[in-house]
């Protein structure tokens, strides 16, 4: 059974991943966007004051600038929420850096519903979809803290081009090993099954994992797989859960529409079609409130992933 | 910097840039010539004058930089690469066709020599160089970086989001020109959002502002210098220009800033060239 630690923010393991890179690699520049201490930025500025830029509220700027600062060979990061960092401008990124093909690394903080009070306008439900479509980008989501650092790191040791890294703003469960193997492009089998698959991506692993031990009760044996690279994909992982399990329900705190599900059915429906159902946003918009009652409300915890598979179990042949 | 080029000479150079223009945008089929050729000036200066540049060696690292923000005039850029020497002036006659290195706009995926920067999309040119002039200046590089932006771009609200940082980190080393042919795709720039008054806009955001007839080549290299001899502050040049400049029939005609010339008008332009 996996167990978790304690509960840690996922932005803490960017921050702490950020800074480390800072000290193995003299060519890591920061950017920051006015709210450097909330993305975890701040632990890099102290640490590396001359290798880091305040450039304000200004989100089309600072990724024009940190395409600029990538064309003389150094790799950048900036970091605002993603609402901004990825949708505000999006056209920058798609042509200053990713028709450029420049190592510009994006973090996405407060991703997802469990921003909580803030609302709506500040909880990015439609990230991952846009980032994904972008020709070079690599696009990260990592599950816990933990993973958060790893992949920090990863993005920049394992990703050449623009890299797209996703986290959380409130406290979650911290459950993956700082020994852990992390390969961008590789997805990650954290609990065996047969019976149906549970891919899921962010802070929805832990509910897939609490969903699975639920069902297994039930004597339902899911599968849960974590995808922590949304692109490049790990098709491999996926198709062999479509043949030997036969249904798949994908799980991620972001729309249906154009996001992680999507980018798994692309490679179901090419390779092994099966049934599968979809746990995430339906095309709403979020609003204000506590991040645990956001996620009952909008049907995005282990109960809701519970009720998904034994809906898919019906369809499976 | 060099003066290998007396203004008699350059003033030919220029003139062949403009055949160039006329030739590849009639061949496309489809181009900016009204802009293109308004430029073809500024670019003789920089690639002919001002640029610290190696055309054998286009990306060793104390280069200049050009950034081209106005992606659309891409036929100068590449009529003023061709004729420095980057690649050979016949490839110009492949501009925006399938499998060309001449993109319509500059694509730097396609391993054109001299293209600093995949462009296009307006209003992004100056953020670019800002972050190249803040690497530069964090490392203490001699090198600068010169940015090509068009009047009617000033109207994307990133631009004044750039100006505003360059002046923050006091970028010296970054010349920004502003192509000031008063026209864009819908008619006159104060017809369409007026952007005056400009000089004013620019030093209230805290550049050095130089004004030069953007079509004189003498005047544009002065201004060039000038503006290299300044210490504390990012230094705009508005260059006045004229759309179509060199070409009687099309100057100052806004319905040629997206339009290429037929090839039988692309000889009769050539030949009334001045």
């Amino acid at each position: 059974m996996i167990r978790k630690t304690n509960n840690i923010p996922t932005r803490v393991g960017f921050g702490e991943g950020l800074k480390e890179l800072g000290k193995k690699n003299k060519n890591i520049i920061a950017l920051g966007a006015d709210i450097t201490a909330s993305v975890n930025m701040n632990l890099f500025a102290e640490e590396f004051p001359e290798r880091f830029y305040s450039l304000g509220i200004a989100e089309q700027n600072i990724v024009g600038v940190a395409a600029g600062f990538a064309l003389d060979n150094k790799i950048p990061f900036f970091s605002t929420y993603a609402v901004f960092s990825a949708l505000r401008t999006t056209d920058q990124i798609r042509v200053s850096v990713c028709y450029n093909n420049l190592p510009v690394k994006i973090g996405g903080a407060h991703a997802g519903i469990s921003v909580g009070a803030d609302g709506a306008t500040h909880q990015a439900l439609e990230d991952i979809a846009i980032m994904r479509v972008l020709p070079n980008m690599t696009v990260i989501s990592p599950c816990d803290a933990t993973q958060t650092k790893l992949a920090t790191i990863a993005s920049v040791e394992q990703v050449k081009g623009p890299a797209y890294i996703r986290y959380g703003r409130d406290a979650v469960p911290n459950f993956t090993s700082e020994n852990q193997e992390f390969i961008i492009g590789k997805g990650q089998e954290l609990v065996k099954g047969n019976d149906i698959t549970i891919i899921a991506t962010g802070h929805m692993v832990w509910e897939a994992i609490k969903a699975a031990e639920e069902l297994g009760k039930n004597k339902i044996l899911a599968r849960v797989i974590n995808i922590h690279t949304i692109k490049p994909i790990d098709k491999e992982i996926i198709i062999k859960a479509a043949k030997e399990t036969g249904a798949i329900v994908t799980a991620e705190e972001h729309q249906i529409m154009g996001g992680f599900g999507s980018a798994v059915a692309e490679v179901v429906v090419a390779n092994n079609p099966v049934p599968m159902e979809f746990i995430g946003m339906n095309n709403q918009f979020g609003e204000s409130g506590e991040p645990e009652k956001l996620l009952v409300k909008y049907k995005m915890k282990s109960k809701n992933i519970i009720d998904a598979v034994k809906r898919v179990l019906q369809r499976k042949k | 910097m060099d003066n290998k080029y007396t203004i008699l000479e350059l003033t030919d150079i220029a003139k062949e840039i403009r055949k160039d223009i006329l030739l590849s945008i009639s061949e496309a089929g489809s181009g900016h010539t009204g802009g293109s050729l308004g430029l073809a000036d500024v670019f003789t200066s920089l690639y002919f004058n001002i640029l610290n540049h190696n055309p054998q060696n286009p990306n060793y690292n104390n280069r200049d930089r050009l950034i081209l923000s106005i992606g659309h005039v891409a036929p100068v850029l590449y009529a003023a690469l061709a004729n420095a020497g980057y690649f050979s002036k016949s490839e110009l006659l492949s501009l925006r066709k399938l499998g060309t290195r001449l993109q319509g706009h500059p694509g730097k995926n396609h391993n054109l020599p001299g293209i600093e920067l995949s462009s296009g999309s307006l209003g992004q040119g100056l953020s670019i160089s800002v972050g190249l002039a803040l690497s530069a200046k964090s490392d203490k590089k001699k090198w600068k970086v010169y940015t090509i932006l068009g009047d009617g771009e000033l109207q994307e609200g990133s631009i004044w989001e750039a100006a505003m940082s360059a002046a923050h980190y006091k970028l010296n080393n970054l010349i920004a020109l502003v192509d000031r042919n008063h026209v864009q795709i819908d008619g006159q720039t104060n017809k369409v959002m007026d952007i005056e008054p400009l000089a004013e806009k620019w030093k209230a955001f805290g550049w050095n502002v130089l004004n030069c007839n953007g079509n004189n080549i003498a005047e544009i290299i002065d201004t060039y210098k000038i503006a290299n001899s300044e210490k504390t502050k990012p230094t705009v040049i508005i260059a006045e220009t004229v759309m179509g400049k060199g070409v009687p029939e099309i100057e100052g005609n806004y319905l040629w800033h997206g339009k290429a010339p037929s090839k039988e008008q692309a000889k009769l332009f050539i030949n009334s060239l001045r």
